[in-house]
Formats: structure tokens, sequence, C-alpha cells
């Protein structure tokens, strides 16, 4: 018997082994080296050179613009995505008849999963001088620029982004009790107060989830800023690159990608006191 | 309410269709319709680089696709038989590689690899002298770095299609005396077969898709999106779209089948429970 339990062990074990390898030595491993590398100091030639030194992060402050930019823009595309995306996924959940709903929720999704440098282009193509303006122009707006401002690349934050919002937002409207909202209006609430008073607070965790999914890749961003932002609007992501494949500092891109995981990290903590706090509170509220 | 609807699916939908519309644009100009033309299809197909970077994507794509599928499965049955802080752990990982930014991915991986090249390559070449392999990167690093995101993402296929499964089956073949290989052979394999090919599909079009993790650990290569990105720094051309039709229709068509394997696998399932 113990033969054959030890006999079970080892094959579960050598299923797993060859996933454990690659995250061990490809996302745990270089996790902890870009810490240690962020007390380092650059090699003349670029690189890393052993040193134990706080200067790297001492030096965050040049990088300002990208932490403020990302930090501004990254929390207002968030809220842009849940405002857009919320009326959407409300209309997939409760108001599509369940032909229509899987459809519906697969040409949602379907272009978040295509190339996202290419779907960025495309806004290229329509944020350009040859694009609106031009049009605009017709009309009598002259010389407008919308490319390399914030507010492209706030429209390409809220393009790449709003599936990934739908998605949770809709899951959680879905599994909406729809007794609940009979009983609200035969306690006399009409519909917009049944809205606000049921199925807002009741789809907030969904809303909170996609919040967080959003925020967290944005805060990552690189190809919308390079593409939209034009080198005026960039991101840490940006800086990233920059410092290491072009200007090959990389002590200080890994103290710079420390202080972004760090802001990742929080981000998520937050999101988990919130819904599960909620949550509890929630089921026993319900009972 | 459906006037919103509306508008925001010609949102989502616009821009791409724009980049397949104006691939076919007569003139030199992205934006300035010309006429009807498939002359940069014929540019782009005539361009070595742009072959070139293809082949890469191409071949990244597929060794991206077999390995994440194969390391992939085997974790996902592996992960059914553990329990206890191993398993969280690993789950904890799963969610890490598929939520961090590519960014982060490509930071990591970039940094994992030259360390180890650093440490490998002198003790090689110490070792065996001038016949010592020298490793740098390239498409393997490159094919390295996909492997892992993808994999997290064929776990959770695997994973998802492997929780559903109708545990009585299996019983049942137990109870005919199978063996345990047999019984994966002959009952749990088939019932994973469309999970797998679409984790399959899906790797080698998240692979073939992946621009900023390919920018770090590429080396010299240049990858199809890693090409696209440098041409429309240079300028936007029609072959721009013509590319990227290409590529758009590659990726519609992988991620149509997958959805479809996957629904008609689901269904299956509950057909046979039932």
């Amino acid at each position: 018997m113990t033969a054959a339990v030890n006999r079970s062990r080892l094959v579960s074990a050598l299923l797993v082994t060859p996933a454990a390898l690659f995250f061990a030595l490809l996302l745990i491993l270089p996790l902890v080296v870009v810490v240690i590398y962020s007390f380092g100091a650059r090699a003349p030639a670029g690189g890393y050179e052993p040193a134990f030194t706080f200067a790297n992060y001492a030096n965050l402050p040049a990088r300002g613009t990208a932490f403020l930019n990302t930090l501004t823009l990254a929390p207002l595309g968030t809220v842009l995505c849940a405002l857009i995306a919320y009326p959407l996924a409300y209309f997939l959940a409760v108001k599509t008849s369940a032909r229509w709903r899987t459809l519906l929720l697969v040409l949602v999704v379907v272009p978040f999963w295509t190339s996202q440098l290419l779907r960025i282009y495309a806004w290229l193509l329509i944020l350009g001088n040859k694009g609106l303006p031009r049009f605009f122009d017709l009309i009598g707006v002259e010389d407008l620029r919308i490319v390399n401002t914030p507010a492209a690349v706030l429209i390409g934050m809220v393009y790449g982004y709003l599936p990934l919002m739908v998605l949770p937002i809709y899951v959680s409207l879905e599994k909406l009790d729809l007794r609940l909202l009979e009983a609200s209006a035969d306690l006399g609430a009409n519909p917009w107060r049944s809205f606000l008073q049921v199925t807002l607070p009741l789809s907030l965790p969904g809303v909170a989830t996609g919040s967080m999914l959003v925020f967290i890749l944005l805060m990552g961003e690189f190809i919308i800023p390079a593409l939209l932002g034009g080198g005026k609007v960039f991101f840490i992501g940006n800086a990233l690159v920059d410092l290491f494949l072009q200007s090959r500092n990389w002590p200080f891109g890994a103290a710079v990608s420390v202080a972004m995981v760090l802001l990742m990290l929080v981000t998520v903590v937050i999101y988990m006191r919130f819904v599960l706090g909620r949550g509890d509170t929630r089921r026993v509220a319900l009972v | 309410m459906r006037v919103y609807v509306f508008l925001i699916y010609i949102f989502l939908y616009l821009p791409i269709a724009l980049i397949v519309f104006y691939s076919f644009n007569a003139g030199r100009y992205a934006m300035d319709w010309q006429g009807f033309s498939i002359e940069w299809y014929g540019k782009a197909f005539a361009n070595p680089f742009a072959v070139k970077a293809l082949w890469t994507s191409v071949t990244v794509g597929l060794w991206t696709a077999v390995l994440s599928t194969l390391i992939g499965t085997l974790a996902a049955l592996g992960l059914e038989r553990i329990h206890g802080a191993a398993r969280k752990t690993f789950d904890g990982l799963v969610y890490v590689a598929i939520m961090v930014p590519g960014v982060v991915i490509g930071i990591a991986t970039l940094i994992a690899f030259v360390t180890v090249f650093e440490l490998v390559n002198p003790a090689l070449a110490q070792l065996l002298g001038d016949a010592a392999p020298h490793f740098a990167m390239g498409m393997t690093t490159i094919i390295g770095a996909h492997v892992l995101f993808n994999l997290a993402v064929v776990i959770l296929i695997v994973r998802a299609r492997l929780s559903g499964m109708d545990r009585s089956l299996i019983e049942a073949s137990e109870d005919l005396y199978a063996t345990p290989f047999g019984t994966f052979r002959q009952v749990t394999l088939p019932l994973l077969m469309p999970a797998i090919v679409a984790g399959f599909l899906l790797s080698f079009t998240f692979s073939f898709e992946d621009f900023i993790i390919a920018f770090f650990v590429a080396g010299p290569n240049n990858t199809l999106p890693m090409y696209v990105f440098s041409s429309i720094r240079r300028g936007i051309t029609p072959e721009i779209n013509a590319i990227g039709t290409v590529v758009l229709t590659v990726s519609l068509t992988l991620l149509l089948i997958a959805q479809l394997i996957l629904r008609r696998g689901a269904a299956d399932s509950r057909r046979r429970a039932g």
C-alpha cells in the first residue's frame, strides 16, 4: 500500500516538474535577481556590476515623469473603461436573450485576443493627421492634434482593455438573482432605485475585479504610449524598455521595475481587502 | 441602450476593419484611398525582411505551442493529484505568469537568460575549448519566454476541463480492470483532447502576436510583430496594413477554431454525463 502511495506521489511530482522548472528558472529566479540588481551599480559598458548601494532607488525621481504619467493616466483609463463597460455588460447579462448572448460575448472578447500592436496601430491611423483631424478640418475645426497627447493614450487604453473590464462585470451581473429585483419592485422601488440599491452593489465585486486587472496591465503598458504618445506621453514601461535595451542601465532599470511591481502588489492587496471584505458581509446580510 | 451597445461594437471592430480595408489601397500612403489593389500583399511577400520575420514568428509559435501544450497538460494532470501548500504555490505562480504585464515577463526572462549564459558560457569554454557551444539570445530564448506564459494558459484550460470531467467514467474503467495508464489513454486523454487542442491553438496565437516579450529577449532576431513595430516607427505604409491583415486573419481563424472546439467539447461531455 505504501509502495503504491509512494509511486503515485512520484508520478505526480514528475508530471509537475517540467512546469515547475520553467516557473522557477524564468519567473522566480529572475524576480530575485532583479531585486539584487536594484542594489548594484552600472558596469562601464552597460549591464550590471556587483555593489550594495541605494543610489538606484534614490535616483528614482529621475524617471518621475514616467511614474507621474502612469499613475495619473492608468487610474483615469481604468475608470473610463469601467464607465463604458458597465452598460454593455449590463445589456449582455440582463437584457439579451440566451440565443444572442454567447455570440455577442464572444464578439467582445475576440478583439482582445488579437494582436494588441495592430489594434493600437489602427488608432494611429484613425487619430493621425490623415484620419480624424482631416475630417474635423472639413467641418471647420482646424489644426486639431490628437496623436502624441494624453487623450490619444487614453483612447488607446480604453480600446485596448475594454473587453477585460466587460467580462468580470458580466459574470457578476449574470449571477444576479432576478428575484431580488422583483422583491425590490414589490416593495415599491422604481427601476432606477432598484438598480442603485440592488443591482449596482451586487455587481461591484465584478467592477473591482475588472478594475484591478485593467489597472495592473495598464501600469505595465508599453505599446500604447509608445505608438500614441509618440515619446511625449510615456509610461514606466517605456522607461524600462529604455533602461534595459537602449541606455543599458540595468541596476537603475531593476530599481524602477521593483518600484512598479510594488505598486502592482499594493493594488492587489487593496483589491483583496475590498472584495473579500465586502463579499463576507454580503453573505451574512443575505442569510 | 441598444444604440449604445451597437456603437460599442462599431468602436471595437472599426479599427480592425480599417486595417483590412486600407491594405487593399493602391496608393502609397496608408490613409489615402487611391483604388483597389492587392499590390501591397505582393510587396510584403517579396520583402525578405518581412518574410524572414514571418518564418521566425511561425517557428517560434509552433515550438511554443508544442512545448506549452505538452508541459502544461502534464502539469495540469499532476496538479489534480497534489494538495496542500505545494498546490497553492503552484496555483499562485500560474496566475502570476498570466497576470503580470508583458514588460515584467520580458525583463525577468532577459535577466534570467543573461545571468545563466554568463555563468554557463565561460565554464563551457573552459571545459570544451573551441568546440564549446556559445549560448546567446535568439529564437530559443523567445521560445523559452513564450512557453513561460502560455504554459500557464494551457494549465488553466486543461484543468477547467479536468474538473468538469465525469469521475464515474474513470471509476468504471478501473472497475473493468484497466491499468492506470490504460484508463488515462482510453478515457482521460480522449476527454481532454478538446482542451489540449484549444490550448495548442491559443498558445500559437499568443506567441505569434506577442511583441513586448520578444522585444526583450529576441537578440538579433526579428519576429513579425517586431518588424511591424519598427516599420511603424519609420512611417505608415499600406505594406504594414497588408502584413497586419495577414496576422489578423491567422489569429482570428485560430481563435475561432479554438472556441468551436472548446464549445463542442463542453457540449459533448454534457451529453455523455446526461
